[in-house]
């Protein structure tokens, strides 16, 4: 037999199915609503970013530094700056220091490119000329301090380098930064002082990036400042270069033009440029300016 | 001749099944949804594995457990049509029609002219570079048709055939496929769920149910005397077990019949519809093969209307459709069968 | 196929013309900010081409090395039974969300010099990946192949398997199968992974510089060289190898539809 019906399929069952009607507005609406919460966050965040800046940095009239005061300033200055910037935050309460850290082309590309920041601290008088020319600096840059090269090599220096010499050696691999960075414009000024042909295995972007190499074990030495050194005495050895091929980089300050924060970034360059900013850099291995 | 002894465990299934089929022959495979037949044909292919059993075509062992013998797929000489084609859908008719046999080597010129030839055969002219999807049921069956029996294999499955074309089309084809079975020199075995395929298209059948035989025999010997309720359904008719003495036949579910034909021990009891009268009191005069119950289902089918009932025993009846208006049939209700004892026939299971 | 027209839907409309526009306008920046005077000078001197050269022949290794060891690994992972297939997936597909820097630390503890994997090499063979070009490989390798082995396995998952079935009961072999079948059935998704993975290799950055390191000439691909020129107050310069970057990624991206064989 095949599937018998109910006694019932011979009623006609004409219940068609009768779904209730959507609506359709009801949806696009809920739609439109979450675009636009979506886009009205987007430009919320846009706009309390840049207004962070401004609003916080409102200057009073009496000249007493408050709010964000944002520093640009080149890898090598990070731990020195550091503690200027708490010193500076404890001397100024009310003040809030914020801190960028770069290669210093990098942050001046950024700052010609109309980055919000109030100071700029640069490792190469090159790098504040590029800022300097673009119209970007209030005032005249002044050098704070001054730093000089060293040879980075493993703790221990288990290769036994001696001296700038020994980097042109095929065997050892070395890292320096790339010439348009201020470290790796030092290392060429001293290969060239030593008289020596060196070929790096690679040309970092900013100094941070040798250290890294170096205390990973991936290159054998790296032309480094001799604050870096210093900063990593646990991780990694020094090879002093001798003075006479050795060459000193000067690092100029400037406070930026249109500065969010200028009441701030005045007070803060004085501080730098005055004995308890001066004490802070000497302690770093940093060298006094002329 | 293809003997296959086949044992397989699955997880939804244990399936024991014998059979033996000459060239020439076809066997038709007959059974409900979940019985094994599928996998009866997979395990021939060597798709599945046995647990126990042997094939063995043409004299070639293709698998053999006992003896670790498994002959792969690809090395054995079957082709296997398959329920939904299967057809491939970046190749064109003719490219799949010729897939197997460029499979074994033969060279593309020598593979596409066979398969023209087969494709001609079938109708299937002009549809040469024609894609599967852009061809009709009917012509994509045939497509599958010709290119199961371009490689000439010795064995010939096919898997439900006809299961996917409409009314109209399944006719006309299953006239096509009795001319190319007719011609087959292979073995031939037919899976369907059809009984009219299995009748028209089949030299002898077996019902499989649940993993197991039920019966065999030609399509004539299992419709005329059905040994499950699977095939009586489908033959359309009521059939009971019981035991009989001389005319009187008890039961097994309960009741009692008298019969017209003698007969002793357990027996299989077929009752044609056509044979058993309904009515909504109990009919007057007639005290045997008379007995109530209650309407199950109601069903037209052509002109007649067949009737269940519900009762000890059940039973189906037939009544013209005038009675279904008469009797009230729709609504339901109690009911009393009456069967006629020239209606009734008894054979042993 | 559905001949309806979609109708008109103004929402629909509007949100896809800003994301268009979004993508749309950096563009035209680039465009506009590059320095059309001195494009020739800029794009042939020694320092571009040699950048250009390294980042199309490295790209183009790490697309090769992602098909042979990606399309095993994708296979397996579609069709394997075996357990902590999860957990293989997911770390395959950690570097898809890894910031590329990290993924450079963590390939320089493993296979840098006094890596794991990489001193006992050193010692042993004297070979060391980083500041070579085959480090630069290896970054891109490891940034860019889990979109091969993703993009190919799910192709796998989605065709019909008793294809292949059908394929072998007709008498092919294993090979033949996967030939004629299987492959021209997970084409598009092949296709597709591949470019995938070829314009992820090219644009990788992070991993490179931290793991190959910066050598003009030897380690330097046009991404690192775009920035070193940004960084440098070179803008234009930077602009300009942009334009080249964009220019050949576009090409290819055109042309990813008819390669793959899609609509």
């Amino acid at each position: 037999m095949g599937a018998g019906r109910r006694p019932e399929a011979f009623r006609s069952s004409a219940q068609a199915g009768l779904r209730s009607p959507r609506a359709p507005r009801g949806r696009h609406a809920a739609l439109l609503t979450v675009v636009c919460a979506a886009v009205v966050a987007l430009l919320l965040a846009a706009c309390s970013s840049s207004s962070s800046g401004s609003s916080s940095g409102s200057s009073s009239a009496s000249g007493k530094p408050s709010g964000t005061l944002v520093v640009f300033a080149a890898t090598s200055l990070t731990d020195a700056f550091n503690k200027i910037g708490a010193q500076f935050e404890k001397a100024n309460p009310g003040v809030t220091v914020k801190f960028n850290y770069n290669g210093s082309s990098s942050l001046a590309t950024s700052i010609n490119q109309g980055a919000p920041a109030d100071v700029f601290a640069s490792a190469a008088p090159a790098n504040m000329k590029t800022v300097t020319d673009a119209g970007d600096a209030a005032g005249t840059p002044q050098i704070f301090t001054r730093n000089t090269a060293e040879i980075m090599v493993e703790s221990g220096n288990p290769k036994h380098i001696e001296s700038v010499k020994d980097l042109a050696d095929d065997k050892i691999k070395v890292a320096v930064c790339a010439p348009e960075v201020p470290c790796g414009a030092l290392a060429q000024e001293v290969f060239k002082n030593a008289g020596v042909t060196v070929k790096p295995v690679s040309e970092e972007t900013n100094v941070g990036g040798v250290v890294t190499k170096v205390t990973l074990g991936e290159v054998d030495a790296g032309i480094v400042y001799v604050t870096d050194v210093k900063e990593n005495e646990a991780k990694a050895s020094g090879v002093t270069i001798p003075a006479d091929q050795n060459a000193i980089t000067d690092y100029p300050i400037v406070q930026i033009k249109h500065a969010p924060n200028a009441t701030a970034a005045k007070a803060f360059i004085s501080y730098v440029l005055g004995p308890d900013g001066q004490k802070v850099l000497t302690s770093f291995g940093f060298m006094p300016p002329e | 001749m293809l003997d296959a002894d086949i044992q397989l465990r699955l997880s939804r299934l244990n399936l024991d099944t014998a059979f033996t089929v000459a060239s020439g022959e076809v066997l038709a495979l007959l059974g409900p949804n979940g019985s094994g037949k599928s996998t009866t044909l997979r395990a021939l292919v060597g798709l599945l594995p046995l647990a126990g059993g042997r094939i063995v075509l043409d004299g070639t062992v293709l698998d053999d457990p006992a003896q670790r013998v498994k002959i792969p797929p690809e090395q054995r000489p079957i082709s296997l049509m398959f329920q939904d084609y299967l057809l491939f859908p970046h190749l064109s008719a003719i490219e799949n029609v010729a897939f197997g046999l460029r499979a074994k080597g033969i060279d593309k010129k020598a593979a596409r002219d066979k398969a023209s030839e087969t494709m001609a055969r079938l109708g299937l002219d002009g549809l040469a570079e024609a894609k599967p999807g852009s061809m009709s049921g009917g012509q994509q069956q045939r497509v599958a048709m010709a290119r199961a029996l371009v490689t000439d294999p010795k064995l010939l499955l096919l898997d439900e055939p006809l299961a996917a074309l409409d009314v109209s089309t399944k006719t006309d084809v299953r006239r096509l496929l009795r001319e190319v079975l007719r011609e087959s020199v292979a073995a031939n075995v037919l899976v369907t769920h059809d009984l009219l395929d299995a009748v028209a298209l089949g030299d002898r059948m077996v019902v499989i149910e649940n993993g197991g035989i039920v019966q065999t025999g030609t399509p004539a010997e299992v419709t005329a005397r059905p040994r499950s309720r699977y095939v009586a359904d489908l033959v359309g008719v009521n059939l009971l077990r019981g035991t009989a003495r001389g005319t009187v036949l008890e039961l097994d579910g309960g009741g009692q019949l008298i019969g017209a034909e003698p007969a002793t021990g357990p027996v299989l009891v077929v009752i044609a519809p056509a044979g058993v009268s309904v009515s909504r009191q109990r009919p007057e005069g007639r005290e045997q093969n008379t007995w109530p119950g209650q309407i199950s289902a109601v069903d037209l089918m052509g002109d007649r209307v067949r009737v269940r009932m519900d009762g000890t025993p059940s039973i189906t009846g037939e009544v013209p459709p005038a009675a279904v208006d008469e009797l009230k049939l729709d609504h339901g209700g109690e009911l009393w069968a009456s069967v006629d004892p020239a209606a009734i026939t008894v054979y042993p299971p | 196929m559905d001949d309806q027209k979609q109708p008109f839907n103004p929402l629909l409309a509007l949100l896809a013309a800003l994301a268009a526009l979004f993508f749309v306008f950096p563009l035209i920046g680039l465009l506009t900010g590059a320095p059309w005077g001195r494009m020739t000078s800029v794009i042939t001197s020694k320092s571009s081409l040699d950048a250009l050269g390294l980042s199309i022949v490295a790209s183009l290794a790490s697309t090769v090395i992602a098909l042979l060891f990606g399309f095993p690994l994708a296979w397996l992972l579609a069709r394997g039974r075996f357990r902590g297939k999860g957990v293989v997936r997911g770390l395959t597909t950690l570097p898809m969300v890894l910031p590329p820097v990290v993924g450079g630390i963590a390939l320089l503890l493993a296979y840098g010099r006094r890596g794991f994997i990489g001193e006992p090499l050193d010692k042993a063979t004297g070979i060391s990946l980083p500041f070579t070009l085959a480090g630069v490989i290896v970054a891109e390798s490891f940034v860019a192949m889990p979109f091969f082995v993703i993009t190919v396995e799910s192709g796998l998952r989605s065709m019909n398997r008793r294809l292949e079935d059908a394929a072998r009961s007709l008498g092919a072999k294993r090979w033949t199968v996967f030939r004629r079948v299987t492959l021209p059935l997970i084409w598009p998704s092949l296709a597709a992974g591949t470019v995938l993975t070829w314009a992820r290799a090219l644009g990788e950055f992070g991993a490179t510089i931290t793991f190959a390191g910066n050598l003009p000439g030897v380690t330097q691909t046009m991404p690192l060289a775009i920035y070193i020129s940004q960084s440098s107050g070179r803008l234009d310069e930077a602009i300009a190898l942009s334009l080249v970057l964009v220019v050949v990624s576009l090409v290819v991206m055109i042309f990813r539809r008819r390669i793959a064989g899609g609509d």
